[in-house]
């Protein structure tokens, strides 16, 4: 197999399963469920994961390789990127399945926007130019944007989806206007060219600015704060799966974009953007926390929460290049795994109408959904960061690395953080398990949770507990992708 | 194999083992299913940690540790030896270890009748927490202590949270939570701080560069490493101003948790990680916690003294209690050591005694306010018998375990005699007089004069045969560690001597 289709195979699986949804999708008849097209969306979600496995299979016979003129790269870090969208957009769909009770009018473009946005993501975190990474950021982004507004007819999906819409396209103009200032003061757009291009470069402010742009283009994408006002509403309007989707994947694909950038394409300016992280880490640490404590809403709570670990996961971005990749890989997998959990039981529990959403309505759910809420307990424990889960192994090892690089006051904030965060979690665990204070409960449907939902929960699970107790094998990975993204370049580098 | 070198994990599976077991057993409404497995996993539990008993070698190195299991775990990729699965017991551990075993099955009986919805939660809740508490005192890896540290907040705060008395009882464990959580994180913060120091989360590899005083060279980062060490666990005990949280959860929290709830934990961490890793910077802060300690005891007592409700009363008389470990500990004296250590073991078991007695109480009176009882002598004489025995107990009387405690840390406290502990001591020993005022007052307006309201309205009954059995074990250990004490005195010197010693020699050091 070229190297050039190697490179881009689990996209091209992803496409094709995409385009297949979309060319099926009216060969069933209105009012028919959709749930073939998701089986089919899911066949080819598998199908890009083994893709995935592959290409790690071919690079470790032959070592990091490059495809269309250098612009993708195909190395443990892509690699790394590439199962863990597959994965969370696995879990996503089997969770989904079921999730239009009644057949709506477009289910089937459900299935195919999540594929196209994961084709997106996974675009991003193989591409070390820069063009090419907004081309995927553009195709992540669209998808997302339609995908949050896809309860329509409701207000709220309708503010959602504006919003994220308005806000988004601005943000990414940012990107690009760095892109092209970056441009300007290296005379290239790929990250290797762009290293070497702030060795010589006649125009260092112009250089400076063009970080700070694509650092806010991608603080954006992360809800880092002061870039986050768009997640409460937005993540109130989603439909639940898609927060849990849109909360992790696309997050993970800008958190890659921005270590590549970072630290392979302008260390030297290490002393600049370093700062500006500062900033973005504190800010989202302290204003997702603070913003969650008022919150009645769950997934605006879960909103909040969303910013707040992105502060934690900017903190690993102080480490040295080594621990920084291993420390922010690994926080993303544990938080994918806890985040998409809950987000899968909020989708179980209340459905495509979200009847249940408020404090209120969570008291008392362990007498009545005690297995649901179990699980939930457990992801929320994980969030607040409590041990023998992922969410505190991933803190600890983010912590860890900051410490290392000298950053202990950074892990001073960060913990102290974690400890005001623990209040609203365990407002929302203890109503869970309390008995309700009054006897007048709103009466709830309940639903029930089906085969391919209880996999994607029982996986989302495993996989929280499994990277809390035996994180060896994904430590051994992560541990692995960091320097040869960084040694890969400099190899390029050198025959210029 | 050798038994030996997997006891302790077996010791730590049956209860986790046990709380699978129940999450998946059936609950139906009335069944005494969960209670009774309970009951056994504990009981085997119990047994587990008896071998430890039998199977201590006396004559081991000082500082060493026994039973050993030491596996690598995780491995870090930077520098160092990376988390390692490593338990093991030492002379301080061993009697505390078979404390919680025996404290287990009192508890699972304790919550016989009062918990009859939700069994199947609250069980597995209490084995968790078993689980946490065990693993507590066998970690000897910084992170996987951290691990069973943090791990036994939740099922404790879940406990309170679920099956609290009153409406207050979210409240109550979410601040129970946030007082132990927002201090661990410091803790976590000088954990992760000593191994970018060191590259090891081993304990006795910290210890033996706390002894070569290798660790780091600045003293001030070293010292504020200790404090963080010494919040953490002080909060969780609770030391003086810290006890904030104390009153609400051991007024609300079940009997079976409120027997764990406070002292030892805490107590054993300042013993094993604040004077294992940092033995200089703990002796440099000793005269402000002995300072706290003796305040502790008498502002304990003192507030006990005006509480009519007989938790809050209890969770006061719990923390002067503590204080007096506290005060022993930081001595560092042979007898203050040892005594304190001692006084850990009388106090889980006086505690946890009244506690459950109080329960009993509230099972038939449905109430802990002292006014509304009175005259309680002529209808219960057993529980009256008991009530008084546990009073005398935690009083102090010679030939009970409470006076052994008491009389050797009020004795370190002369010998630390360095001009201003001189003060304190007596200071600290006024409070034997302020506890026997509130327990022996209490005993007068609850079992004697006339009969109060609520003994009228309610039919109470006399001890049934399963709170004998649960009060009983009790009063054997009192008289047993107020006699035998040396059986207990023999392991715990092992730890005590050594520690006392090496802060004996450092000062003298100093002097010179």
């Amino acid at each position: 197999m070229s190297t050039n289709l190697l490179a881009v195979l689990p996209e091209l699986l992803l496409t094709l399963a995409a385009v297949a949804v979309m060319l099926f999708e009216p060969l069933i008849a209105a009012g028919k469920t959709r749930r073939p097209l998701g089986w089919l969306a899911i066949f080819g979600t598998v199908a890009a994961g083994l893709a995935a496995f592959y290409q790690l299979h071919i690079i470790n016979l032959h070592g990091t390789q490059t495809a269309f003129y250098s612009t993708l790269q195909i190395d443990p870090f892509s690699i790394f990127f590439h199962l863990l969208i597959a994965a969370v957009v696995l879990v996503t769909l089997l969770g989904s399945l079921d999730y239009f009770e009644a057949p709506i009018t477009h289910g089937g473009e459900y299935f195919a926007l999540v594929l196209f946005g994961a084709t997106g993501m996974m675009f991003m975190t193989s591409s070390v130019e820069l063009l090419m990474v907004f081309i995927g950021l553009e195709i992540s982004s669209i998808s997302t944007y339609i995908l949050a507004g896809f309860r329509k007819g409701r207000a709220t999906a309708s503010e959602a989806s504006i919003k994220y819409f308005l806000l988004g396209s601005f943000a990414t103009a940012f990107f690009l206007y760095g892109i092209a200032l970056l441009y300007g003061a290296t005379g290239s757009t790929s990250i290797a060219a762009i290293a070497t291009g702030l060795l010589t470069t006649q125009a260092p402010r112009l250089a400076l600015l063009a970080v700070a742009m694509i650092v806010i283009g991608i603080g954006f994408k992360v809800s880092a704060a002061p870039f986050h006002v768009w997640t409460p509403d937005v993540y109130q309007g989603a439909p639940a799966p898609v927060v849990g989707l849109m909360s992790t994947a696309p997050k993970a694909a800008a958190f890659a974009v921005l270590l590549r950038f970072l630290f392979n394409g302008t260390p030297m300016l290490r002393d600049h953007w370093l700062l500006l992280l500062y900033i973005l880490a504190v800010a989202s640490m302290c204003i997702g926390n603070l913003g969650a404590l008022l919150q009645h809403d769950v997934k605006r709570l879960l909103a909040y929460s969303s910013i707040a670990h992105a502060g934690y996961l900017l903190v690993a971005f102080t480490a040295t290049q080594r621990d920084a990749v291993s420390g922010a890989l690994f926080y993303t997998a544990a938080y994918a795994a806890m985040n998409v959990g809950a987000f899968l039981v909020l989708t179980q529990l209340s459905g495509f109408d979200e009847r249940v959403r408020s404090l209120e309505d969570f008291t008392g759910l362990a007498l009545k959904r005690p297995g649901l809420s179990a699980l939930l307990g457990f992801f929320l424990l994980s969030l607040i960061g409590i041990p023998f889960t992922g969410g505190f192994f991933g803190k600890f090892y983010v912590f860890s690395a900051a410490i290392h690089g000298g950053h202990t006051w950074l892990a001073i904030i960060g913990l102290i953080n974690s400890g005001i965060a623990c209040f609203y979690y365990l407002r929302l665990l203890a109503a869970i398990y309390s008995r309700p204070l009054t006897d007048t409960m709103r009466p709830l449907a309940p639903r029930r949770v089906t085969a391919p939902a209880a996999v994607a929960l029982a996986a989302t699970a495993l996989a929280t507990l499994g990277l809390g107790i035996l994180p060896n094998r994904l430590l051994h990975l992560v541990q692995r992708a960091a320097p040869q993204t960084i040694t890969t370049t400099v190899s390029e580098v050198a025959p210029r | 194999m050798n038994l030996d070198h997997s006891i302790l994990t077996l010791i730590l599976l049956a209860p986790l083992v046990g709380a699978g077991v129940l999450i998946l057993l059936p609950e139906r409404e009335g069944a005494r299913t969960h209670a009774i497995t309970a009951l056994v996993v504990t009981l085997i539990t119990f047994v587990l940690t008896l071998h430890l008993v039998y199977h201590f070698n006396y004559a081991a190195a000082p500082g060493s540790f026994q039973f050993e299991q030491n596996l690598p775990w995780i491995t870090l990729g930077t520098a160092g030896s990376g988390i390692r699965y490593h338990l093991g017991v030492d002379g301080l551990s061993m009697w505390l270890i078979v404390l919680a075993g025996i404290l287990a099955p009192i508890g699972v009986l304790a919550s016989w009748k009062a918990i009859r919805h939700r069994t199947r939660l609250f069980y597995t809740l209490f084995l968790l927490q078993q689980v946490a508490m065990l693993g507590i005192f066998v970690s000897l890896d910084l992170f996987l202590y951290y691990g069973f540290w943090e791990m036994s907040l939740v099922p404790m705060a879940l406990l309170i949270a679920t099956f609290g008395r009153t409406e207050n009882r979210r409240r109550a464990a979410i601040k129970f939570f946030l007082y132990a959580f927002i201090p661990s994180a410091l803790l976590l913060v000088a954990i992760l701080w000593l191994y970018a120091r060191t590259g090891t989360f081993d304990l006795p590899a910290l210890q033996a560069l706390a002894a070569a005083h290798t660790i780091s060279s600045n003293p001030g980062a070293l010292l504020l490493c200790s404090l963080a060490f010494l919040f953490a666990f002080a909060v969780k005990v609770p030391i003086f101003p810290l006890h904030g949280w104390l009153q609400e959860a051991v007024s609300e929290a079940p009997t079976a948790a409120v027997m764990v709830l406070a002292g030892k934990l805490g107590l054993y961490s300042i013993l094993r990680f604040s004077f294992g890793i940092f033995p200089d910077q703990s002796r440099h802060v000793a005269p402000l916690l002995i300072a706290l300690g003796a305040v502790g005891i008498v502002y304990g007592s003192l507030v006990a003294l005006i509480k009519t409700d007989l938790k809050k009363l209890a969770a006061f008389s719990t923390l002067a209690h503590a204080s007096f470990v506290v005060f022993g500990i930081f001595t560092f004296t042979v007898l203050g050591v040892d005594g304190g250590i001692f006084q850990i073991l009388n106090e889980s078991l006086i505690g946890a005694a009244f506690f459950v007695l109080l329960g009993l109480l509230y099972e038939r009176y449905g109430t802990y306010e002292m006014r509304d009882y009175g005259g309680l002598a002529s209808k219960l004489p057993w529980m009256t018998t008991m009530f008084v025995i546990v009073s005398l107990a935690a009083i102090g009387l010679p030939m009970l375990n409470g006076f052994v405690g008491e009389f050797l840390i009020l004795s370190g406290g002369m010998q630390a005699a360095v001009a201003h502990h001189t003060g304190w001591t007596v200071l600290a020993t006024t409070g034997v007089i302020f506890s026997a005022s509130y327990m022996l007052w209490m005993i007068q307006r609850v079992f004697y004069g006339s009969l109060g309201h609520r003994p009228n309205e309610v039919t109470g009954w006399d001890l049934s045969p399963r709170e004998h059995a649960e009060l009983w074990p009790f009063v054997v250990l009192f008289v047993a560690m107020g006699i035998f004490s040396p059986v207990w005195m023999h392991a715990i010197d092992t730890f005590g001597a050594p520690t006392a010693n090496h802060a004996s020699t450092l000062s003298s050091q100093e002097a010179r």
